[in-house]
């Protein structure tokens, strides 16, 4: 019973020093990434997931973005969507599927190198707004598109 | 999970496109096994990191509604024909694949 405690004990706090490590970024496989923003990809709407990753809300709305997405979609398990924007200094493009059971699809992190464009396939629960946050010079930017969903693609 | 990436890279004026078909089953973890009724366990890829000449370009946090055999495509400056692009994945299950392509 003792030593079955003992090992616990030492279990847990070994694996409590791996997570203090992990949060410090000493075991990161690659610096240039950050840690994969968990509390951001399960938050339940796409205010909290903002608050997640970028530590604000506010993303007023620019005509600088264009979200090409298409606006019937048969199929929510696979819509194309593609981001563009005219803005300089572009840090990072973020997309949203607005009424997804988590809205954060994805979050695309840029160099001064990369331009101003993202295109990819996501999956859509049911008709919503597809969002997408543009960050540059270190404000938030958003532009949204209304896609309707005919059959859903996120199972269930 | 050799060979999950198929990887294109192009010059178009004086920057590069960049297109990627990856092959990844991209589980939700909200589905169910029709036979036994039992939640599938979510499987889909977290990191996506592109790299040029070894300097990173883009790097991408999925979640899970990016679709299965997930496409990308991003363009960027300061690339010439014949330098190497290198895009790489990791999956919440700790999987990754690495592919390397000339710029055409």
């Amino acid at each position: 019973m003792n030593m079955k405690r003992r090992v616990f004990l030492k279990g847990t706090l070994a694996s409590s020093a791996v997570a203090v490590a992990v949060g410090a970024g000493l075991l990161s496989p690659r610096l240039v990434l950050a840690a994969w923003p968990k509390s951001a990809f399960e938050a339940k709407n796409v205010n909290d997931a903002l608050n997640g990753l970028y530590n604000s809300d506010l993303a007023p709305a620019s005509d600088a973005i264009k979200v090409d997405a298409p606006d019937i979609a048969e199929n929510g398990a696979v819509v194309p969507v593609t981001v563009e924007t005219s803005l300089k200094n572009v840090e990072s493009i973020t997309i949203f599927s607005e009424k997804n059971q988590t809205p954060l699809v994805a979050s695309f992190n840029m160099t001064q190198k990369t331009e101003g464009y993202i295109s990819t396939r996501i999956k859509m629960g049911q008709t919503s707004n597809v969002i997408a946050v543009v960050k540059a010079d270190g404000k938030l930017h958003s532009a949204r598109k209304e896609v309707k969903v005919t059959i859903g693609g996120c199972g269930g | 999970m050799a060979n999950s990436i198929k990887i294109r890279a192009r010059m178009k004026g004086a920057s590069c496109e960049v297109k990627a078909l990856i092959k990844h089953k991209m589980e939700t973890g909200l589905r169910k096994d029709k036979k036994t009724g039992k939640v599938i366990p979510a499987h889909f890829i977290q990191e996506v990191n592109c790299e040029h000449n070894g300097n990173s370009v883009m790097a991408a946090d999925w979640g899970t509604a990016i679709s299965t055999n997930p496409y990308l495509a991003f363009s960027f400056t300061g690339a010439k024909k014949g330098d190497t692009i290198k895009l790489s994945w990791v999956d919440n299950m700790g999987e990754s694949d690495s592919a390397e392509e000339q710029i055409k």
